[in-house]
């Protein structure tokens, strides 16, 4: 066969199949243009399979919020699909002492400046909206219309309705960037634009943009109808989220449709296997005692890992890559990317058509690594 | 703080039992634990009626009254970390280390699925077996025995005894086969021995080959069976469906451990050495672990493993033993594989995955454990995939995907609250 007869063509090339992926593949192939995506394992398989699925406004950074914003809108349009079992159990977030529940009206105020909708919920309230509560809290801060979803179930999907507008699936590997498209392992070429949303994996292709695996733990329960009502954090688990620890937990616990109770969060740099390190299940799970003793009784079904791919910033890598006017990238969104995926692939897509964005896309160059 | 013994052997069926009194009688300062409240296993399960078989009580005395011996009942490994195993009961965890380690995990019911057998009344038939020995009343009900292989002569034995009357056992091996596998018997001359009583006690009760229970029928409860057979498509009432195609090795410690599997058709089994050592040094496995072979392997491999686990010498006597006890397993793995008919008798709303109520429609897309999992929940449930992802593998679809930490349902204060400066999370 001819070196000719193995090149297909499209206007776009995504690599990877995860929720950013998928995301771009929808909105690519919904703007009418000719998609490709390349995945060569399962759909929504990597961080997106192992992710909370926690849909929520991050108030830390202004661009982190100005983008989970900006998704959270665009994910309204698919809380009736089932398979992506969208729950809107609003977010709780909760103070363990005076000064994080004085710092409150601060984030109420930041919220309310992007148009995030939040209230201050004080200790009474705080009980008769999670009576499992540890008693020795202060309050907290409710954000009624945030949601839990099913990751994996809307990788599924974002491509389904990609493909079904003519998106095509590769089941296969990209062994390299080339000048016209990429290079597949089968020696297949196809050509076209590259858009990289491969998380992680993200040095493979683009070693210039850095990328660290942050590693984290869940647990999950049997089923506990009406144990636990909304998603509950502590205030602290920005410092855990945002530091730069080697290691650290918070407490941070989703109800899921079944009745059963995610658990979660750790973080930690430096292990690079997928292993369960059983000392860091019992510091965080010991953070979660702190806050729902209740829990203390339930049982855990399952326990899995995954890497959060963390940007030099934390910030993603959300458009052009510098000196490679061809490739584009979507990736590195740290433990937000469920939340953000579907603005950021709007963000990456609309300025590859020269179009103007929703939001300021400066944060997000990739070039400021390069400069 | 953990708890240090020489041997400790996970579960107290005849391998286990057997290992633990060869490591007695050798000094060692043995633990030993099961899932279930009475040692003996599943072949030896205490009958709530009628005791424990002769043989196993008299070992099951010896090894619990024996002073150096700790018996955990009602206790199950949750993890495996370096050389400690964490444990938890009804009431409390704790750790244990050891020297040597004896796997006598036994096996599990290979339960695949057809039209219907989900229903109230039908079980598996070691499971119909270990409900009678419980005490569940069968006294008067209308019994039917279906599978393949011996056991469902000692199912259909243990379900008389208890006052069912037994309609019929179907055995899905031809009658040929089954024939050709009579006149082999000589070679064992204790399993003839124990196949000509069981036909005695089982006189009356008709043993058709061939045959296939196809469909299991019934509102909210059985109440009709549809078998094939050579005398073509019955139907016919009955209150109690038990089906028995086979075993499943249960090597989900072993694997969390680390030790090396082989395949017995498309099911793992621990790989281990002429000493049952695995692959993995001063851990040890002996019985239906390392495939399935009955008891009489069980027994003898358990003992092997006692012995070689307290650094005790081994008789060449008894290794030929179990050498012979193998091949009798092998012959009945040759004569009763199961007729590929039975892999298709699911419908696209048959029920796979019983603990998240996935049919088999919604899996006609996937050809992997993993992506089907994520897209159906199928194998998320609390059993972890040990029935579907077992009738998966079976069925020829794809292979069961990894079991994930910790290998039962486990209370979190187990998971939590673990520190060095407290060994016991006992619940509050």
């Amino acid at each position: 066969m001819g070196y000719r007869q193995r090149v297909k063509s499209y206007d776009l090339i995504i690599v990877g199949a995860g929720i950013v992926g998928t995301a771009c593949a929808d909105y690519a192939s919904q703007e009418g243009l000719r998609v490709a995506i390349v995945e060569p394992g399962p759909i929504g398989g990597g961080a997106t399979a192992a992710a909370m699925g926690h849909l929520v406004a991050m108030d830390d950074d202004p661009a982190e919020l100005a983008l989970s914003h900006y998704s959270l809108n665009l994910w309204e349009s698919f809380t009736g699909v089932e398979q992506i079992e969208y729950s809107r159990c609003g977010t709780l977030w909760v103070a363990s002492n005076e000064a994080e529940f004085a710092r409150i009206p601060e984030k109420l105020a930041r919220l309310a400046a992007t148009g995030v909708q939040a209230e201050l919920i004080d200790r009474e309230q705080l009980y008769r909206l999670e009576p499992h509560l540890a008693p020795d809290l202060c309050g907290g801060m409710r954000v009624s219309r945030e949601a839990v979803v099913y990751p994996p179930g809307m990788a599924h999907h974002l491509l389904n309705r990609a493909r079904a507008r003519g998106a095509e699936l590769h089941t296969n590997r990209v062994i390299a960037i080339t000048h016209h498209g990429v290079q597949l392992a089968d020696q297949t070429h196809l050509a076209g634009t590259v858009l990289v949303a491969t998380g992680c994996a993200l040095p493979e292709l683009l070693p210039q943009l850095p990328i660290r695996g942050r590693k984290g733990h869940l647990v999950i329960t049997d089923r506990y109808p009406g144990v636990v009502h909304h998603q509950l954090l502590e205030l602290g688990y920005a410092d855990s989220a945002h530091g730069h620890d080697d290691s650290s937990v918070a407490f941070n616990v989703q109800p899921r449709p079944t009745g059963q109770i995610l658990i979660g969060s750790s973080r930690e740099y430096g292990s690079d296997t997928p292993d369960v390190s059983m000392p860091m299940v019992r510091r965080m799970l010991e953070r979660t005692f702190r806050f729902l003793p209740r829990l203390r009784q339930l049982d855990a079904l399952r326990i899995w890992t995954g890497f959060r791919p963390v940007s030099v910033d934390g910030l993603p890598y959300l458009g052009n890559v510098p000196g490679q006017s061809n490739v584009w990238v979507a990736a590195g969104h740290e433990g937000l990317g469920i939340t953000t995926s579907l603005g950021s692939a709007r963000l990456v897509i609309d300025q590859w058509l020269g179009r103007a964005t929703a939001i300021d896309a400066r944060p997000y160059d990739p070039a400021r690594v390069a400069a | 703080m953990t708890e240090h013994y020489d041997v400790v052997i996970v579960g107290a069926g005849p391998a286990g039992l057997a290992a633990a009194e060869a490591a007695l009688a050798h000094g060692a300062r043995v633990a030993w634990l099961d899932a279930q409240a009475t040692a003996g296993g599943q072949v030896w399960r205490r009958d709530v009626e009628h005791g424990w078989p002769p043989r196993a009580q008299r070992v099951i005395e010896y090894v619990t009254q024996h002073a150096n011996a700790t018996w955990m009942p009602q206790t199950q490994v949750v993890t495996a970390e370096a050389s400690e195993l964490l444990l938890q009961n009804e009431s409390r965890a704790w750790r244990i280390s050891y020297d040597a380690l004896v796997l006598a995990t036994g096996a599990r019911e290979l339960l695949l699925p057809f039209p219907g057998w989900t229903l109230p009344g039908v079980t598996g038939a070691g499971g119909l077996q270990a409900l009678a020995k419980q005490g569940w009343p069968l006294a008067g009900r209308r019994v039917v025995i279906a599978g393949s292989g011996p056991l469902l002569l000692a199912v259909a034995a243990t379900a008389k005894r208890h006052g069912a009357h037994v309609l019929g056992i179907y055995e899905q091996a031809s009658a040929a086969t089954v024939h050709n596998f009579a006149q082999k018997l000589w070679r064992w001359p204790g399993k003839a021995l124990q196949a000509v009583s069981l036909r005695a006690r089982l006189a009356g009760i008709p043993y058709r080959c061939g045959s296939i229970v196809t469909r299991a029928l019934g509102d909210s409860t059985l109440q009709l069976i549809e078998v094939d057979g050579p005398r073509g498509v019955e139907r016919f009432e009955c209150d109690q469906l038990a089906v028995g195609y086979g075993l499943v090795p249960n090597v989900e410690l072993a694997h969390a451990l680390g030790c090396a599997m082989k395949y017995e058709g498309a099911h793992p089994c621990i790989e281990v050495d002429a000493m049952q050592c695995t692959s993995v040094p001063h851990i040890y496995a002996a019985g239906e672990v390392c495939g399935i072979g009955g008891h009489d392997c069980a027994w003898l491999e358990g003992r092997i493993a006692g012995l070689a686990a307290t650094n005790a010498s081994i008789g060449a006597s008894l290794l030929r033993k179990q050498h012979h006890a193998r091949t009798f397993a092998a012959a009945l793995r040759e004569y009763f594989a199961l007729d590929p008919y039975i892999h298709d008798l699911s419908e696209p709303d048959t029920l796979i995955c019983r603990c998240e109520d996935v049919p088999l429609r919604a899996l006609e897309d996937y050809d992997d454990a993993r992506n089907a999992k994520l897209a159906t929940r199928c194998g998320m449930g609390a059993c972890q995939g040990r029935v579907c992802g077992t009738a998966l593998a079976e069925l020829g679809r794809f292979p069961r995907s990894g079991l994930r930490p910790p290998l039962f349902p486990t209370r979190l204060a187990t998971l939590g609250e673990l520190h060095s400066s407290c060994s016991q999370g006992s619940i509050p």
